[in-house]
């Protein structure tokens, strides 16, 4: 299932969803050590970011939130890729500056059709966003 | 978003890694914001600077760039007195951080002066395009000047500084600077009480644009504090004042009106003693502000810590000010401010004669605040 979207950070990446309905604050919110999602209340508490396609709504928070992705960068804990309903300039610079594939604005609504676990395709280039399904071709890497 | 031949060049990455990442930011910011193309600005003014802010996240980001600005860019105030940090009771280990952090702007071309009141040092003309971060110099430059800049992010900010250029939307564009909301203050107001009136609008409108009327007469320190005040308390960038602000006659009046009276602005001053520092000069004092604590400290000798920030430019400009002031026993502090310096974090409750500072000492340093007059503020001190 592919999904037109708005390209707003360059790269193409596929990985694991890990979903919240709640928007994300990098900054107080986001472990830069270990990527673990330290904020209570947030529904992804005490899970681990790194190398996860990240679906939120957008960012929230202080604007160094940026940085906190370059850090989650650079100690190899970052998203491999994020999509967003909406997203706003605190998560945009910072996918930018590190590197992370982000699309937003999908014809049709992510947190509805993408599920923790979906094996997900983000190409940040083109803008758009592929759901690949346990009964595709993709099987083995599927299996768990 | 239209991109002209250089910038696409650049876009592609044909001028290094560093100003190719600039312009993704660029261009993905003014996709977000509907801009249909990038403007020259006349400089940049770039938030992201406290050691105890950026962190080593940050530190991180700026080490890695490499390139230089293309306009004048200066910086916010940083994490410490640059001088005397060890007077301030920073530990050296955050000092060295600090250098650090200032030491990779520097090598980027940026003028390593750290204040939130640039305009002092150098003032942007009349309907002249910035990119500044600094919340309190964008309501400043945008409303009592009339330069044009959105509130800029401190990685964008810096984007904008490479290029020299910022995506062409919001307060760029004429029709985005009307007034939004007519606010009638016809009670006389003086010094303290246009930061506590812009605390109280500042929560009211976000950041929509409020058309003042007001029964008396600002100076532009006390506008500034006013702007300071609602970009903290909300996230208002641009205000107008009828017969005093530049661009306050280019619109029609709003149709949405609301009037406050001196009762309304007088419940922000809650009075709590037992203050332990006295601090003024959130935004950094103009000269004009040194020469009437001067004057109020006159002849006086302080017996609670009072910090009285300011640029490093204008404390420079100023000896003899200075030289009275410190003769009191109070501090003249540079770089920094009581918003963003650790320094802040020892103390139990402080004195304050600014709404900006009102609102962020609490909330970013863990400490109580009061509000009060700057005479109240200097007679507290001095008590």
């Amino acid at each position: 299932m592919k999904i037109k979207g708005r390209a707003i950070s360059r790269g193409v990446a596929r990985g694991r969803a890990l979903v919240t309905s709640k928007p994300i604050s990098f900054l107080g919110g986001v472990d830069p050590l270990s990527g673990r999602i330290i904020e209570e209340g947030n529904e992804l508490f005490s899970e681990i970011i790194a190398n996860r396609v990240l679906v939120f709504p957008q960012g929230k928070g202080s604007t160094v939130g940026s940085y906190v992705l370059y850090q989650l960068m650079k100690n190899g804990v970052a998203p491999c890729a994020m999509i967003n309903i909406t997203s706003e300039a605190i998560v945009a610079v910072g996918a930018i500056i590190s590197g992370i594939p982000l699309v937003d604005c999908l014809q049709t609504n992510p947190l509805d059709i993408i599920h923790d676990g979906d094996m997900v395709l983000v190409n940040g280039t083109e803008g758009y966003v592929e759901v690949i399904r346990e009964d595709k071709d993709d099987k083995n890497e599927i299996s768990r | 978003m239209h991109l002209t031949k250089e910038e696409e060049a650049i876009y592609k990455g044909e001028f290094g890694a560093t100003k190719q990442k600039a312009m993704e930011i660029l261009v993905s910011l003014g996709d977000i914001y509907d801009a249909n193309s990038l403007i020259p600005v006349d400089s940049a003014q770039i938030s992201g600077v406290s050691y105890r802010t950026i962190g080593d996240a940050g530190l991180e980001w700026i080490s890695d760039l490499d390139a230089r600005v293309e306009v004048p860019s200066m910086l916010n105030p940083a994490g410490m007195d640059r001088e005397n940090w060890s007077d301030m009771g920073i530990p050296a280990k955050f000092a060295e951080k600090q250098e650090e952090i200032l030491r990779a702007y520097e090598r980027l071309g940026i003028n390593p002066r750290c204040t939130c009141t640039p305009y002092y040092i150098d003032p942007p003309k009349f309907g002249g395009h910035l990119a500044w971060a600094e919340s309190s110099a964008v309501a400043y430059a945008n409303s009592v000047l009339g330069a044009r800049t959105n509130r800029e992010g401190g990685p964008s900010a810096l984007a904008a500084a490479i290029i020299g250029k910022t995506p062409c939307c919001g307060l760029h564009l004429d029709e985005n600077r009307a007034p939004d909301v007519l606010i009638r203050v016809s009670d006389k107001l003086h010094d303290s009480d246009y930061g506590a009136l812009g605390y109280k609008v500042g929560e009211m409108l976000r950041d929509n644009i409020p058309l003042f009327q007001l029964g008396s007469l600002p100076t532009r320190d006390e506008l500034k504090s006013l702007g300071a005040a609602m970009a903290a308390s909300g996230a208002v960038a641009l205000y107008h004042v009828e017969g005093v602000t530049p661009e306050s006659k280019s619109f029609d009046r709003p149709k949405e009106r609301l009037s406050l009276d001196l009762k309304d602005i007088k419940e922000i001053y809650e009075k709590r003693s037992g203050s332990d520092i006295i601090a003024l000069g959130c935004p950094h004092c103009s000269t004009d502000e040194l020469r009437r604590i001067s004057r109020l400290l006159s002849g006086k000798k302080v017996t609670t810590d009072l910090w009285i920030c300011t640029s490093r430019w204008v404390k420079e400009q100023n000896p003899d000010l200075v030289r009275a002031i410190e003769m009191s026993g109070a501090k003249i502090i540079c770089d920094t401010c009581m918003v963003v310096s650790p320094a802040s974090e020892r103390f139990e409750r402080m004195m304050v004669n600014s709404g900006k500072a009102l609102k962020y000492v609490p909330s970013l340093c863990g400490v109580d605040a009061v509000l009060a007059t700057t005479e109240d503020c200097i007679r507290t001190a001095c008590d």
